[in-house]
């Protein structure tokens, strides 16, 4: 099956050059993006996944030096002219860590945080948006009865879990995860995946992972990186049963990385 | 030979009684500074416990020792507490805010922020002359209670811009990010995630900070505080003194009831500044369990 050429494309990065001072961090990168699908970022530690990650939302932008050059659209639109303003983009292109980071604030805060920011007020409202999230995110059964407490008293897997919920909580088209189930156990990281398989159907999803099995098991596209560059970028199965270029192939099977 | 015996139990043998030398020498050293304090609280208690009456709180001081009290220096104390809080953290935290958060690294950020570490070391005599010159010269503003909270702030303003500064950098990158990530834009991330994370490390620096201004007198000394004030400040434009000054004023006369009378001061005083130093420990072991 092809899904790529079956699914609408979202994302449109187009020959990106990004530079942290001096060091060349993505060299070229260009790939199209699908909508509503999982899309994985797999390759070695260090070669750019969160870079290019980070482009999508403009995090890179609070880091000092960085500059870039070359094209990234999300749904036609150029993220980096000045028609864009930030906040709006990273309100529709939502963020996980990979260590969960919950603020210090209740449950329903941390979830009603980013609603808050963009002006909702009112009391039913919030309340709306926190148990859509929280259910959504497959997290409410579990805390429905415990919303004022604080969001440290979860466990790791839960708190990964609140900050999906409060990243879905503002709206957003796209969700982007730089290895967000790398800190946790097995059985909450196979809960996120889950979770992942789900939301596809109304999100698009970009993942980083250091974990090609969870690439495997979770993603319809993988790009696979080397040292900045895109060394290949296909329909995951396709990629891990055929790959087309060598290094792939040493990275899929385990000779390196 | 078994793993547990050692050849060279000499030396060994040598290691400990450096030890424990030192050992002794560091406890020496410890005893030495608690018990000079002990010597010198119980000998405060001994001279002043049989003053500390309710006629100390609600007497202003008189000629005659018997009818001395320090209402007016504690009143003083307060008002300038209660003037100088608001101010100094507004303008501290401000600062803090501004540096850490706004502020370009440039070579001219790190020029104010060695000024500001200097600021904090520098004698409070110093603060006293430029308080002297600004507030109740240049402005005009007298030898008033406004006059003296007001330079009491310049004094604590450092100490409060670099524990705030510490307080706020303690916030994690993390949480920021989070913040950034959901769209909020940079004051939003500061007053929403960042403050809230900091704010009781930051009040210990400002309850501290104004512990610290409640026991200084140099300063206000210099600009003019009153030695002697038998009626309470009814603005912040009239004349005051405070309790580091009446103390003073009492320690300085040749009669013994006084010297008690200003032992009585100065239990006042430790109480107020053990007072609040607990309640800074207090806050900062809130903030230890949210974080
Ligand atoms: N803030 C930064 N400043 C300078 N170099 C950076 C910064 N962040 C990442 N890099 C460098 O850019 C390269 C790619 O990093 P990153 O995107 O984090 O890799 P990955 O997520 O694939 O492990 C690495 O060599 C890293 O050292
Ligand atoms: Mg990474």
């Amino acid at each position: 099956m092809s899904t790529a050429t079956a699914l609408k494309t979202l994302i449109d990065i187009r020959d990106l050059d990004l530079y942290y001072g001096t060091y060349h961090a993505l060299k070229k990168v260009s790939m199209t993006i699908p909508e509503k699908a999982v899309t994985a970022f797999i390759g070695p530690s260090g070669c750019g996944k969160s870079t290019l990650l980070r482009t999508l939302n403009r995090m890179n932008d609070m880091i000092i030096g960085t500059r870039i050059e070359g094209k990234v659209e999300i749904a036609g639109t150029d993220i980096y002219s000045n028609e864009v303003d930030v906040e709006t983009l990273r309100k529709k292109v939502g963020m996980v860590f990979q260590q969960p980071n919950p603020f210090p604030k209740s449950i329903y805060d941390n979830i009603a945080y980013g609603p808050r920011l963009h002006g909702t007020r009112s009391k039913s409202q919030l309340d709306e948006i926190v148990e859509q999230s929280l259910k959504q995110a497959v997290l409410w059964d579990e805390v429905k009865d415990y919303l004022k407490r604080s969001a440290f008293s979860l466990s790791g897997g839960q708190q990964q879990r609140l900050c999906i919920a409060r990243a879905l909580a503002v709206n957003p088209d796209i969700l982007l995860m730089d290895e967000a189930t790398s800190a946790l156990d097995p059985i909450s990281t196979l809960k996120i995946e889950e979770l992942v398989q789900e939301l596809k159907h109304r999100y698009t999803i970009v993942m980083v992972t250091h974990n090609m099995h969870q690439a495997a098991r979770v993603s319809d596209q993988t790009v696979f990186f080397l040292n900045g560059e895109v060394v290949e970028f296909d329909n995951t199965e396709t990629l891990f049963s055929n790959p087309s270029d060598k290094r792939t192939e040493d990275y899929i099977t385990g000779r390196f990385g | 030979m078994s793993i547990l015996q050692d050849a060279n139990r000499k030396q060994i043998s040598n290691r400990r009684k450096v030890d424990m030398t030192l050992h002794i020498l560091f406890l020496i050293a410890t005893s030495i500074g608690i018990i000079a304090l002990m010597a010198l609280l119980i000998q405060i208690m001994m001279d002043g416990l049989s003053r500390l009456n309710l006629e100390l709180f609600t007497n202003y001081p008189s000629r005659m020792a018997a009818k001395a009290g320090m209402k007016s220096a504690i009143v003083g104390s307060i008002y300038m507490v209660l003037i100088m809080a608001p101010i100094s953290f507004i303008l501290g935290v401000g600062a803090a805010i501004y540096l850490e958060e706004y502020a370009k690294k440039s070579a001219f950020t790190r020029l104010i922020q060695l000024n500001i570490s200097t600021l904090a070391g520098v004698p409070s005599i110093v603060y006293g002359i430029l308080g002297l010159t600004i507030f109740v010269r240049g402005l005009a503003l007298e030898r008033s209670l406004l006059s003296g909270a007001l330079t009491m702030t310049l004094l604590v303003l450092p100490i409060i811009i670099v524990s705030a500064q510490e307080a706020i950098r303690a916030v994690p990158k993390a949480r920021r990010d989070a913040s950034f990530a959901l769209g909020a834009t940079k004051w939003q991330t500061v007053s929403r995630s960042v403050l809230p994370s900091a704010i009781s490390s930051i009040l210990t620096g400002v309850i501290l900070a104004l512990s610290r201004a409640i026991g200084e007198t140099a300063p206000l000394v210099m600009i003019g505080a009153l030695t002697f004030v038998a009626f309470l400040p009814e603005s912040i434009m009239d004349q005051f003194t405070v309790m580091p000054i009446q103390i003073f004023n009492w320690v300085s006369r040749p009669q013994l009831a006084f010297h008690e009378l200003a032992a009585a001061g100065i239990i006042v005083l430790l109480a107020l500044l053990i007072i609040m130093n607990i309640s800074a420990v207090m806050l900062r072991n809130k903030y230890q369990k949210n974080v």
